[in-house]
């Protein structure tokens, strides 16, 4: 089964509400501040990168994903990255445990072999009229899928930072420019809301120019 | 919690999700791979030291010196830095100011991504999937149901933190605060208020 990344919530309808508190504490529970801990560990021991390390909380079973707290996402994803860089086994774990533990499932795009050149100098600039590519990529992507094939303006250009998709799938890097990006609401949903703007952070190899 | 038909207390037992920790701490301890009182510094530090007190400082900073305020607009980490935050999730800050025709509000739709040298960590309701999946399709709607009702008349600018950019929202100052100290303008700005899901 191939699923499009659950993760990747924006848009989606029929969540509810928002179970929004002013004060809550900074962790509810100890095992909470413990698996935020353990995967900072974990992260460092198997030099994991920011997409690697965001990938394997991607890959959670998408009933488990939505059904868990985030810390629970964190923990699932230090078991994970655990696992595949050969720390410690499943066994060991359930063993351990004195039950399941569930992990995340395979990475199931192709390592990237050969990341081509890095772009060193901004395509765009700010008041350029861009279009995010209509692409679904097997693996990691920042490219949120709310805004593929959507027309928006370059607002910001930032610094140069190396590419999510290219770094969680293997040892080739690529750095590109990134912006920011601002999509009208209207364009973004068809529903005739006004004076709502919704800016989204992007590499340069996700958007074209319009 | 009851005692109810027992001559005692005794300790829940741990449930599934405390048994995978446990798991996972001690395999990884008896590998070395977890230092003597990381855990504990770590856990100390988020709960006490790095939090939304931070950027409120920022924010009263920014209401009380227009030359502070115009060096954070431009240049977010640096002036950030000024007041001696900065670190992981901190590296490249872009703050946004409320005015009266603009409000500004902050999400991460892919996962969790936040400011942590000036906001700490995030809220559970900030990371679980109605926030995320709704802040950008009826932000008006669910800032209204989050308590921030604001004119038909407000532009509403939502910022998606899906790239390197973290970023902090600069409220506006409440009125009637004219002869506020700086300090006291401090504990005025609120989490909710940086994230841009309340007004001051």
């Amino acid at each position: 089964m191939h699923v499009d990344g659950i993760h990747d919530l924006g848009g989606m309808q029929g969540f509810g509400a928002v179970a929004h508190a002013p004060d809550e504490p900074v962790f509810h529970q100890p095992w909470e501040a413990v698996a935020r801990a353990l995967l900072v560990l974990v992260a460092d021991a198997v030099e994991a990168s920011g997409g690697e390390f965001r990938h394997s909380i991607e890959r959670m079973d998408p009933g488990h994903y939505l059904t868990s707290s985030y810390y629970e996402h964190w923990l699932t994803a230090a078991a994970t990255l655990a696992v595949e860089h050969g720390l410690v086994t499943r066994s060991e774990l359930e063993a351990a445990a004195g039950g399941p533990f569930p992990l995340s499932g395979p990475v199931t795009a192709p390592p990237v072999r050969d990341a081509g050149p890095d772009v060193a100098e901004p395509r765009f600039a700010a008041g350029d009229l861009v279009r995010v590519r209509e692409w679904h990529p097997p693996g990691h992507t920042r490219c949120p899928r709310y805004v593929r094939g959507k027309d928006g303006v370059v607002t910001r250009v930032d610094g140069i930072y190396s590419v999510p998709d290219v770094e969680a799938h293997g040892t080739e890097r690529r750095r590109e420019p990134t912006y920011s990006v601002r999509f009208d609401a209207d364009e973004l949903w068809r529903d005739g809301q006004r004076g709502v703007f919704v800016h989204v952070d992007l590499w340069d190899s996700y958007l074209e120019r319009r | 919690m009851s005692d109810q038909g027992h001559g005692h207390h005794h300790p829940a037992p741990p449930s599934a999700i405390e048994r995978r920790v446990a798991a996972l701490e001690s395999l990884l301890t008896e590998r070395g791979l977890v230092p003597d009182g990381f855990i504990e510094d770590v856990t100390r530090r988020y709960e006490s030291e790095i939090g939304p007190m931070n950027g409120a400082k920022v924010v009263a900073r920014a209401w009380t010196d227009p030359e502070y305020k115009k060096r954070l607009l431009a240049d977010g980490a640096a002036s950030i830095a000024e007041l001696g935050f900065g670190g992981a999730e901190g590296g490249h800050m872009v703050v946004v100011e409320n005015t009266d025709a603009v409000h500004n509000v902050v999400v991460c739709t892919l996962c969790s991504c936040y400011p942590w040298p000036v906001l700490g960590l995030p809220p559970a309701w900030y990371k679980d999937a109605p926030y995320r999946a709704r802040m950008v399709r009826e932000p008006r709607k669910l800032l209204a149901e989050m308590g921030c009702e604001l004119p038909a008349e407000t532009e509403i600018q939502v910022w998606d933190s899906s790239a390197e950019v973290r970023y902090l929202v600069l409220p506006q100052r409440p009125p009637g605060t004219d002869g506020m100290a700086e300090t006291e303008l401090a504990g005025l700005v609120t989490r909710d208020s940086m994230i841009g899901v309340a007004r001051l």
